[in-house]
């Protein structure tokens, strides 16, 4: 099975429509990927179905960057 | 009798992504034979919303953006889609909108401007897109409206867009009452709480999901397809004896006392 750095880097590149090379554990959803509010709430949803868990609204809160998504399912896992 | 919507036309408002109950209705008409039309707020939702019809076998589907805060734009959009089209059967009214920050604390500490908005999109929309389609219903037809439990009682966290949806509640029967005498039925459906892109805006949402699973009669949420099938049964003939009602699609969760 893919690390998880690269099942998180799918689902961005697929939801966001994003260049793979843009997808760094730095990049900031906002800034680097140009995600809105929105679309950092389906991301927070595909990644709850990905790995099969909840992502409560406080931790969602704190996730920015694509490290800290990662990060944090690993934390859990 | 026939149940097929075969040669009928819906428009569906309110398509965000696959998880939308919006799409569960507008998989349940199209596999019922319906033409469908979609409309998107902006232009943010457009590709969302066509890539989904894409996955349709049919592709007659039209598209349209609809700013139902803008009388200008819902007239125009009906007007184009009158033009398009020449007449449609059906309404499904899928849009709610409240301030993230306002859908968790207290609802007493909701905002004069987010009272507003909720009230503005969630509920005068659907008088507003009701009137504008009425002229393109010279069939008659079935308007239908997605609403919740939170408007009816107080659901944690729910706050301005429970008062929101009691007042949908009330355009709702309303707008029944006065379209009736055009053959055009409206109702809604008050379905339990499904993982949307709006759900999860509502503070805490897997947790009312999680009681939903442990406590309703039939001990699971409800699917966008059991919502589906039921607003394909209010736009069927089979409901034409219906205008003004509530059915709640919530696995029974709603009779429970507490």
């Amino acid at each position: 099975m893919a690390d998880v750095f690269d099942r998180v880097k799918n689902i961005i590149v697929e939801r966001l429509d994003v260049d793979e090379s843009k997808v760094t554990e730095s990049a900031s959803f906002k800034d680097d990927l140009e995600a809105d509010s929105l679309d950092v709430v389906e991301l927070v949803m595909e990644l709850e179905d990905e790995f099969d868990m909840e992502i409560s609204d406080e931790e969602a809160e704190k996730i920015n960057t694509v490290g800290d998504a990662v990060n944090y399912i690993n934390s859990i896992q | 009798m026939n149940f097929s919507l075969e040669g009928k036309t819906y428009v569906v408002m309110g398509v965000a992504n696959r998880r939308s109950i919006a799409w569960g209705i507008a998989q349940a008409l199209h596999d019922a034979g319906a033409r469908l039309i979609f409309t998107y707020a902006n232009e943010r939702f457009e590709k969302p919303v066509r890539d989904l019809a894409k996955t349709l076998d049919r592709d007659d589907s039209l598209f349209y953006e609809c700013d139902v805060t803008d009388d200008d734009a819902i007239n125009t959009t009906f007007e184009n889609i009158k033009n398009d089209v020449g007449v449609i059967h059906g309404l499904a009214h899928c849009i709610a909108f409240a301030n993230r920050d306002e859908l968790k604390g207290e609802f007493i500490d909701t905002s004069r401007d987010g009272f507003l908005l909720a009230h503005n999109i969630s509920a005068f929309s659907l008088a507003a897109v009701s009137r504008a389609a009425k002229d393109v219903m010279t069939e008659g037809g079935s308007i239908v409206t997605l609403t919740y439990l939170g408007g009816e009682r107080v659901v944690e966290n729910y706050n301005v867009m429970g008062v929101a949806k009691a007042s949908l509640d009330a355009t709702m029967k309303y707008a029944a009452n006065d379209l009736g005498k055009y053959g055009i039925r409206v109702n809604a459906i008050s379905a339990g709480p499904i993982r949307t892109l709006s759900a999860k805006g509502v503070g805490d949402f897997n947790s009312i999901l999680q009681e939903i699973s442990e406590r309703a009669p039939l001990r699971k949420p409800v699917t966008q397809e059991e919502v589906g099938d039921v607003a394909y049964f209010l736009m069927s003939n089979l409901s034409r004896g219906m205008t003004g009602e509530i059915l709640h699609v919530d696995s029974g969760y709603s009779i429970l006392g507490r």
